[in-house]
């Protein structure tokens, strides 16, 4: 166990006193490792909780420059930073929140030549990003490098939440199981010019913030196996059963898919439209 | 008999922005007819060129996803809560 100092001690004080996270819990986050895919509107609440938390080691992934449209939603950007890179505006907040915690940026995409190299050094990966080749993407790098993935999805009013972790949880799917390739372009919600009601993505990245410090912790169930829904016009949250896909190309015993593959990016018309 | 439908924030277009159907049903595979024949352009949405679902599109009976039940086969009975879950991908967004 890591000997706190008397600042952190007051720090985590609400932690420590916890019996299911006590000083020993507030070590292993201390001393965890997240890979976040995404500083936006997930990567942001998911960023602030954790850094919050002490989590040691924070990676954070994303290519774009804050933008003023970006800041109705995206808490851990402010107005100053607007055309800063995303990755070092998220690193100055979470160092302004908690000099504890260590982050690296990566201001580029993460694509099939340096994801596996980047997650291998990282606990626990993060999705927070917004389009479905990363997401399949990430999801088979995950279990290529028995990483276990927390992914967050979101679109208009509408949020999903769940946990992949194949490798450890023999019962458990990954994303293939659940949709086993991108859907061709225009048949589904993916683009950006989307609207989102802002406080949704609170509502989504606060869960999967919650779903990581439990994963670190090992404490309480997991989202393995369940599909956690949230409808904000209705304000329902829903769980559903997600199986392992018995013929999943990639987590099954019927495995075909053994390299990265790279998808192109779909994005043209909703599917609702 | 009647089962409540929900519907997705992208296909409430279709329902006149209602995020709940009754839709009169004995199995999924009428129940899908049916939600066209009532809201014109959903059965396209939810099944591919073959009527069979859409393997990015799923339809949960309760919390069960029918592609472990029997599929657009699984019976409904009184008081079942269809889902209709699309995938998602926003997030950075
Ligand atoms: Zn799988």
């Amino acid at each position: 166990m890591i000997d706190f100092t008397e600042e952190q001690i007051e720090r985590y004080s609400r932690h420590i006193i916890l019996p299911e996270v006590g000083g020993e819990g507030q070590s292993k986050l201390l001393e965890a490792k997240v890979f976040m895919i995404g500083a936006g509107g997930l990567g942001s609440p998911i960023a602030l909780y954790l850094a919050a938390a002490g989590v040691g080691t924070i990676g954070i992934a994303d290519a774009d420059v804050v933008d003023m449209s970006n800041l109705q939603r995206q808490i851990i950007h402010d107005n100053e930073r607007v055309g800063v890179m995303k990755v070092e505006s998220a690193k100055q907040s979470i160092e302004k929140l908690n000099p504890d915690v260590v982050v690296k940026t990566y201001p580029y995409r993460i694509d099939a030549d340096n994801v596996r190299e980047i997650i291998r050094e990282y606990d626990l990966v993060i999705d927070g990003c917004d389009n479905f080749p990363t997401r399949f993407l990430v999801n088979d790098a995950c279990y290529m490098e028995k990483k276990t993935l927390i992914s967050g999805a979101m679109f208009r009013f509408d949020g999903q939440v769940t946990t992949f972790k194949p490798h450890e949880d023999k019962e458990g799917p990954c994303y293939r199981c659940l949709y086993p390739e991108p859907p061709p372009n225009g048949l589904v919600p993916s683009c950006s010019e989307a609207g989102i009601l802002g406080a949704l993505a609170g509502a989504v990245g606060t869960i999967q913030s919650v779903e990581a410090v439990k994963e670190i912790l090992g404490i309480g169930q997991s989202l393995s196996g369940k599909l956690m829904t949230f409808d904000a016009l209705r304000m329902e949250w829903k769980k559903l059963r997600l199986r392992k896909d018995p013929a999943c190309a990639l987590c099954s015993d019927q495995r075909t898919i053994f390299d990265l593959v790279t998808y192109e990016q779909a994005c043209e018309l909703p599917f609702g439209k | 008999m009647t089962i409540q439908v929900r519907i997705p924030t992208p296909l409430r277009r279709l329902t006149d922005g209602a995020d709940e159907v009754s839709i009169e049903a004995e199995n999924v595979g009428a129940l899908i007819d049916n939600l066209e024949a009532a809201h014109a352009g959903m059965k396209d949405r939810l099944c591919d060129d073959k009527g069979d679902i859409r393997r990015f599109v799923n339809v949960y009976v309760n919390d069960e996803d029918v592609r472990f039940l029997k599929g657009k086969s699984t019976i409904l009975k009184e008081g079942d809560e269809v889902s209709i879950v699309p995938a998602i991908a926003g997030g950075a967004l």
